[in-house]
Parts: structure tokens; sequence; C-alpha cells
């Protein structure tokens, strides 16, 4: 599984530091930052929830 | 359960009919909405496509994934009539009928109109892509118009913000000495007020407005202050009022939206109800609110499909913490939590005024009752923000 953010839509809400604060991570400088591009399947349901959440529809799950 | 009707296709309806294909329902799905368009989201309505940044395809929900996949029976453009319970039926407008084992009450809001001058020209409501595209043109329409938006809610001061950020001359008419302090508190409140006051917006506040004439393209909005307002475009923002009107008579309790249990339910059996249009029983405050905001919908929207689908034994409560943002000028707000006048403010970072060169300040703040950590507010500090609400989300209630 592969974690994409379209950087030019996402507006640092930060809803998917919570729902997947492993993978998920705004620094102070504002910007989200990946601390995973590609984690295992135990990951899965709350990457879903932070697809879901993104007030911008940032998020995307690859195969 | 074989046939379930979603009624609303906005976001919640939208993400309730995802849910319920995820979740394993492969009956027949009828998601109904009275707009024509395709569900597409709304908070840019006010922002990115008044100031005409985005065009309204930047808008669909399905980021162009299309509806196909979700196998539905689209009934777009068509508004619920009626329900009759007993035969478990949706009536549409029209006549046609759809009969459903489970239904999910997701028909939203509509605006709130003044009781005079909407059939006037140049003065306009904002809640569908179609009422953002009219007013659109009419802001960019040379040579820019002079604006004034009855209502400094959120959708007020966003549309002040977009006008501003457009060039336009703007006047806000806020009925309240002093806009968003029920939502926010004052001083986070007078925070905001003093930024849009920076940018140029002239605030008329704690006046009622007591009429709209127009002569030709000129707009007068006369003020309980005596003041009259000249303008050539008139925005009424002053607030939403759940569309209910198809659940009369069905014994619903419908004062303020349709009620539901703790769990999204309503008092009928395999109805349950999301996003603007529900009121429903939040355990964490102990308290029966209905929330406006793009996050609640679609918590809500996942959280009632699952329950519809659920026997009733297994139905979970839905005890979220809200959070809301908006965006005006440069200034993301985030809130998260729920304030109510009484509760102590504080700032933990940052603060309410700019520094010195700054345009926004930075500003991270907490509510507190009792103690008890209950809301929080940031001002382009979303880190902060995220963490006070996994904090209050962490906690049992």
């Amino acid at each position: 599984m592969k974690v994409v953010v379209d950087f030019d839509l996402c507006q640092s809400h930060g809803l998917c530091t919570q729902a997947a604060p492993e993978i998920f991570e705004i620094r102070d400088d504002g910007f989200l930052y990946i601390l995973n591009e590609t984690p295992d399947d135990s990951m899965k349901k709350k990457l879903e929830t932070a697809v879901r959440e993104c007030p911008t529809g940032a998020i995307k799950l690859e195969a | 359960m074989e046939r379930i009707v979603v009624v609303g296709a906005s976001l919640a309806g939208l993400r309730a009919v995802e849910a319920l294909r995820r979740l394993g329902f492969e009956g027949r799905l009828t998601l109904v909405g009275d707009e024509p368009h395709a569900p597409y989201d709304r908070p840019p309505l006010s922002k990115q496509l008044l100031r005409g940044q985005w065009q309204p395809e930047r808008l669909d929900l399905r980021r162009g994934a299309g509806l196909d996949a979700l196998d539905l029976d689209l009934k777009l453009g068509l508004r619920a009539a009626a329900l009759d319970a007993n035969a478990r039926r949706v009536q549409l407008e029209g006549g046609e009928t759809l009969d459903y084992d489970g239904l999910l009450i997701a028909s939203g809001c509509r605006a709130r109109k003044l009781p005079f001058g909407h059939g006037l020209p140049g003065v306009h409501v904002l809640r569908t892509l179609d009422d953002a595209l009219g007013l659109r043109a009419a802001l960019t329409a040379a040579p820019g118009p002079r604006v004034c938006v009855i209502g400094a809610g959120f959708i007020g001061l966003e549309v002040a913000a977009s006008c501003r950020e457009l060039g336009l001359e703007v006047h806000a008419v806020e009925a309240a000495a002093l806009p968003l302090a029920e939502r926010l508190g004052e001083p986070v409140a007078r925070a905001v007020l003093a930024l849009h006051e920076r940018r140029g917006v002239a605030m008329h506040l704690g006046v009622q407005v007591q009429g709209l004439e127009a002569e030709g393209a000129l707009h007068r909005v006369r003020l309980s202050s005596g003041d009259v307002i000249e303008c050539e475009q008139v925005v009424v923002g002053i607030g939403v009022k759940p569309a209910v009107d198809w659940l009369a008579g069905t014994g619903l309790d419908l004062q303020d939206g349709v009620l539901c249990d703790a769990k999204c339910m309503t008092a009928l059996s395999n109805v349950a109800a999301a996003g603007d249009v529900a009121r429903w029983y939040n355990r964490r405050y102990d308290e029966t609110m209905r929330v406006e905001h793009w996050t609640q919908a679609v918590e809500q929207a996942n959280h009632a499909a699952a329950n519809l689908l659920a026997p009733a034994e297994e139905r979970t409560d839905f005890a979220p913490v809200p959070y809301f943002w908006s965006d005006q000028y440069g200034l993301k707000l985030q809130f998260a939590g729920r304030a109510r006048a009484g509760d102590a403010f504080s700032v933990v970072e940052g603060g309410l005024e700019p520094g010195e060169g700054e345009e926004f300040s930075r500003l991270v703040g907490t509510y507190r009752r009792e103690g008890k950590l209950v809301g929080a507010v940031a001002f382009n500090r979303p880190v902060q923000l995220m963490g006070l609400r996994r904090e209050m989300a962490a906690r049992e209630g």
C-alpha cells in the first residue's frame, strides 16, 4: 500500500495526523510530512479514515 | 435489509452511500438529491469558487471517480416530498415512490431568508453551487459592485473576505454586538472582527435590517440605527434551517432538525439521520446538538450508515468532538470541541493580536469549564489544535 498526498490540495488541517499519527505529521513549518509512504496493511483502517476525513481530499491510497 | 434509500446527495448523503457499499451492503441503494448536480463540496463556494480561482469541476466530491462504481439508483434534481413511515415509502416530487427497508435522512439545510427583499435582482443567499455561480457572476462583473453582507456569521464573513480579496467595497451588517461571540467567545471573536476591520470591511454591529429597496441596480439597505447602506449586491447570510418539511406528519420530532438518539437513529425503526439535518444526543457533552460542519457530515454519515446496517443491539453511540474551520483572507481558524458563554478562555500560545510586521496572529487558545478542557481554537496552528482535539477525544466525556 502506498500513501500519496497531493500537496497542492493539502491545507494542513491536520485531521490525518489524528486519524493516523504513525503516518502523518505536521511540523512547525506548517507543512504535512509523510513518515512512512509504504505502510503495511495493519494501517489500512486508520489510513482509510484519514482519506475520508481530509477536508480537501488530498490523500490517496494506491495498491 | 434489501432496499436502502438515502435522502440528500451532498456530503453526508454521498459518504453514507459510500460507507454502506464499503460495509458490504449489496442491495438496491437509492440516492435522492434535490439539486441537479452530482455531489459536490460546499466549503469552497464562499472562497475559491466565489473568487474565481476554482471552476465547479474542482468541487466534485468523487474526484472524477464518478458514481457508477457505487451502483446507485440515482435520483438527482428530485426533492423528497413526503415520508409514509408505516408503508416505509418515500414519495418524491412528481409522484414517484421509493419503498425501503432502511432510510437515511441527510436532507441538509436551506438558507434562511429575510422576510423581504429576496425577489429583487441582486439579492443573494449562498448555499448551493447555483447560488455561488450567480453571486460570482454578479461580483466579477465590471465595474465591481459595492456589496452588503447581511449576517456576519462564518458564511457572511467568508463572503466579505472574498469580496475584499476581489477588491470590492464591502459592508457587513450583524444584529449581535460582536460577530461569532457565541461560537468563539469574546476574546477570539474580537480578534476576528479586528482582522476584518484591518482588511477594510465596514462593520455595522448591533443593528437590524429594517428594509431593502432597489432602484435599478442601486440597492438601499435600511438599518435600525437609521443608517442606509447603498450598494449594488446584497448577500444574505443569516443562517440555515433544516430541510425537514418532507418529514411532516410522521410523528418525528422536527424541532430544529430531526431528533435522533445517541446512535443517530430516529424514533422510526430503521430510519437514521446524519449531517446538518440531524439533531442527536451527544453523550460526550450530555447535550442534544445539531452541528452544521463538514467534518460532522463525514463522521456522522459513516457512523449512521454502520448503525443502520447493524442489528439494533450492536449499534454504537456517536460521540465526537466537533471540529470546524473557517478560511478568511490567509487566516485558517480551526476549532474543536464545544464552547459556550461562561467557559474560561486562555491563550496557551501566541496571541490574539498580530505582532509587528505580521498579518495574522498565531494563536492557540483553550476553553475550560470547571477546569475541564471543553474547546480549543487556533489561528494557523494546526498541530497544536489537533493535539488538543486528540486530548479531548481520548477522554470518555
